[in-house]
């Protein structure tokens, strides 16, 4: 039985969690950090913890699903009872089964499908704890553990949040910003090909407003890629700093 | 690099690590492996190591499944006996077929012939790939000398680009193995390495060399190392064995 | 090549089990490297994730509130859940609890009701009409064997992490007070799988084992070294004599066990 705070940001700026109004959550990010997947991800950001895996390209099954020119893509984003504040159901609901095809459809973009017909591919998303703006999480997530895989991509995805809490725009809303703000836009993109995959938004925002998101989202964005290539490259870096021989 | 008064850009070192989606070079460059070429640039499709060699760009993929070639030797294990041949798993998306008249090398009688008594779930083989293209599963064929069920040994798979690592420049990594092991040693090109030695233990040994090359495949001085984790653990089993008489 | 288990394989653990050996050289009766962490999930009220070998399995505890079973109205109410995630394993499907998964989950719920692990009487608010619900919620993260025993490890671990908010009944309406207390525990399970091989017995079976073993036996075991829980799975069977040297193993295994975790 939590108290809603009066204001989500203090005369100062400052918000709940001590943020300004541009600064993005703790973030860490591990790459194959599972055995049986072809490829996983491990994500840690605010309080968010989520985790991805890739298995694939493989058969598909059933067999009639198959598409003669391309891979099939699935992907299944789901929150574990224990996730959030109130227990959940494992049963899929109608939220993460949304949220499951935008997911897809925000990664597909960067899949090189063509290269693999009639092959699938799985995504699996497992949200261990949930603190607001879990789909941005899991995307920058699942597309580390794509790329992981070894599955062929234009560029990684990443994905951000931008909002408005009391009458601020702000980057990276958390779980009161989500609940209590007045707008929530997750924007997901392959920064190196300036390609928007992800759009969406609820509240209310005028134009100005709305233009001021999207460009702080996207900036976050292009922060959280760094810290994901270097998540990438992190698992062959070795203690020596050595570079390869041919 | 100048070309006709033109300067055109590579924007990594040579063998740096480079992930899916950053920009290898620009202009007048061809993309090679694990790379692809868009409005003029060419970008990594996969994390690897980024090679300049006049004006292709390759990226040496760290981490790839394999794809079905054309008279490649591979090591499969049999998944399904069915009417008129086998499934074999081949570690690729794609499952391989072994027809029964390729086996038998004659006519096959499907009321005659039990198909599990020559080739049962969970064997293994050697094969080549006789067969594949876009549009249908790889055939196999074990049609030819060294080809055939696999009757003792033990496998490990490693991801296919290392293969080129194991065999090493001129096969001095193999040779080493197999000389400080007294193991016989087939790579299949797809990733699977079959290690046939006179004891369990020389097997576990040349297990272990080939783990760790999988593991430092992109550093340099790997060939020194393994010779001297090799020599390191002989001499640790020719101490266990004398003590064991004393 | 994940899936099926070569046939070379299968010989190799039925011939080094002859010799009491194993493929990870282990002996016949010893565990893989395990870890426990707990409080890893802070907005559960409880949580533990435990590593044994690569299999890992993640358990979160809730809390809520309702209404007693008719036939325990002065006992709080636990319920186990297991989801075989598909991320944990290529053979796992997403949908609802297959029958793996339900066993699983009644298994490690066994072990926790019949040793009265949790002190259920103090759950009560108000008799017959208000109690605590506990809800354990088993997640298996990566499959490579004994999902059981990694499992039911985990969810005892993450009982005792378990915090409750305190409360007061006030004109009959449940209100919460500052503080937390711990969840009331009696007793620590701890359950033991043996695999059988050929004739040998094994201990804490890795994926490989258990899709070449002929049958399981698990045995959960409290701390007086009574036994509380048994299953045995699999296709295979067991000989009386078998039978009772697994409860003597799991017993003695159980001890080592407690000693080793401090329980």
């Amino acid at each position: 039985m939590n108290q809603k705070p009066e204001k989500l940001i203090d005369k100062k700026g400052i918000r709940l969690d001590g943020r300004k109004a541009d600064e993005l959550r703790p973030l860490k990010l591990e790459v194959g950090i599972l055995s049986n997947a072809d490829g996983s991800a491990y994500i840690e950001h605010g309080k968010n913890k989520i985790l991805a895996a890739v298995f694939g390209p493989k058969e598909v099954h059933p067999k009639h699903m198959a598409l003669q020119d391309r891979m099939v893509l699935k992907c299944r984003y789901h929150m574990a009872p224990f996730s959030v504040q109130e227990r959940k159901s494992p049963a899929p609901s109608r939220r993460e089964i949304e949220l499951s095809k935008v997911i897809r459809e925000s990664l597909e973009p960067a899949i090189f499908m063509e290269y693999y017909p009639r092959t699938m591919a799985d995504i699996f998303i497992e949200v261990l704890q949930a603190d607001g703006g879990t789909r941005c999480a899991s995307i920058t997530a699942a597309a580390l553990a794509m790329a992981d895989s070894g599955i062929p991509m234009r560029d990684l995805v990443v994905a951000c949040a931008a909002g408005k809490a009391d009458d601020t725009i702000v980057l990276d809303l958390m779980d009161e910003e989500d609940k209590l703000g007045s707008a929530d836009v997750p924007i997901a993109m392959m920064p190196n090909l300036n390609a928007v995959t992800l759009l969406q938004m609820d509240g209310i925002l005028n134009h100005e407003e709305f233009e001021t998101a999207v460009n702080l989202a996207i900036e976050g964005c292009k922060k959280i890629y760094t810290i994901q290539k270097e998540a990438l490259k992190a698992k062959y870096v070795n203690a020596k700093g050595e570079e390869a021989e041919e | 690099m100048d070309n006709h008064g033109e300067i055109m850009p590579t924007f990594f070192e040579p063998k740096q690590i480079v992930t899916p989606g950053e920009i290898l070079a620009e202009g007048e460059y061809i993309a090679g492996e694990n790379a692809y070429k868009e409005n003029d640039k060419v970008y990594a499709s996969r994390t690897g190591v980024v090679n300049y060699e006049d004006k292709r760009v390759d990226v040496v993929a760290l981490k790839a499944f394999y794809i079905p070639r054309m008279a490649d030797t591979i090591i499969g294990t049999i998944t399904e006996v069915g009417f008129n041949g086998w499934e074999v798993d081949i570690n690729a998306p794609y499952t391989a077929m072994l027809r029964a008249q390729d086996v038998l090398a004659r006519q096959f009688k499907p009321q005659k012939d039990d198909l599990a008594q020559v080739l049962n779930k969970g064997d293994l083989v050697v094969a080549k790939i006789a067969s594949y293209d876009r549009t249908h599963d790889p055939q196999l064929t074990v049609g030819e000398p060294g080809l055939g069920k696999i009757t003792r040994g033990e496998i490990i798979k490693v991801t296919p680009t290392k293969i080129p690592r194991v065999i090493g420049k001129k096969g001095s990594m193999i040779s080493i193995i197999k000389q400080e092991t007294g193991c016989q040693i087939i790579l299949g090109l797809n990733g699977v390495i079959l290690v046939t030695g006179k004891t369990i233990e020389d097997e576990q040994l040349a297990l272990m060399a080939i783990r760790k090359i999988d593991e430092e495949s992109h550093t340099s001085g790997l060939t020194d190392r393994i010779t001297q984790m090799l020599k390191e653990e002989q001499s640790k089993r020719e101490e266990n064995k004398n003590e064991s008489k004393t | 090549m994940a899936a099926v288990v070569t046939s070379l394989k299968q010989k190799q653990i039925a011939q080094l089990a002859e010799k009491g050996k194993r493929l990870d050289g282990r002996g016949l009766e010893d565990y893989r490297e395990f870890k426990i962490e707990q409080g890893l999930i802070e907005k559960a009220e409880g949580s533990a994730r435990v590593l044994l070998g690569k299999t890992e399995v993640l358990v979160g505890i809730k809390i809520e509130t309702g209404e007693p079973f008719p036939d325990t109205p002065n006992e709080g109410v636990m319920t186990v859940n297991a989801e075989l995630v598909p991320i944990a394993s290529a053979s796992f499907e997403p949908g609802p609890p297959d029958e793996k998964s339900i066993e699983l989950a009644r298994i490690v719920d066994r072990g926790i009701r019949e040793s009265k692990a949790i002190d259920t009487e103090k759950l009560v608010i108000e008799p017959g009409k208000k109690v605590f619900i506990v809800f354990v919620d088993v997640y298996v993260l990566n499959h490579d064997g004994n999902l059981i025993d990694a499992s039911a490890l985990a969810a005892v671990a993450a009982l005792q992490n378990t915090k409750m908010s305190n409360y007061e009944v006030e004109d009959g309406e449940m209100k919460v007070k500052s503080g937390y207390t711990p969840l009331p525990m009696k007793k620590n399970p701890i359950t033991i799988t043996f695999a059988k091989i050929g004739d040998k017995l094994i201990v804490d079976p890795c994926l490989d084992e258990e899709q070449v073993m002929d049958a399981r036996l698990s045995m959960a075991i409290d701390d007086n070294g009574n036994i509380c829980a048994i299953q045995k799975g699999g296709t295979g069977y067991f000989k009386p004599e078998e039978i009772l040297t697994v409860s003597k193993l799991a017993k003695d295994k159980a001890k080592e066990m407690r000693k080793k975790l401090g329980w």
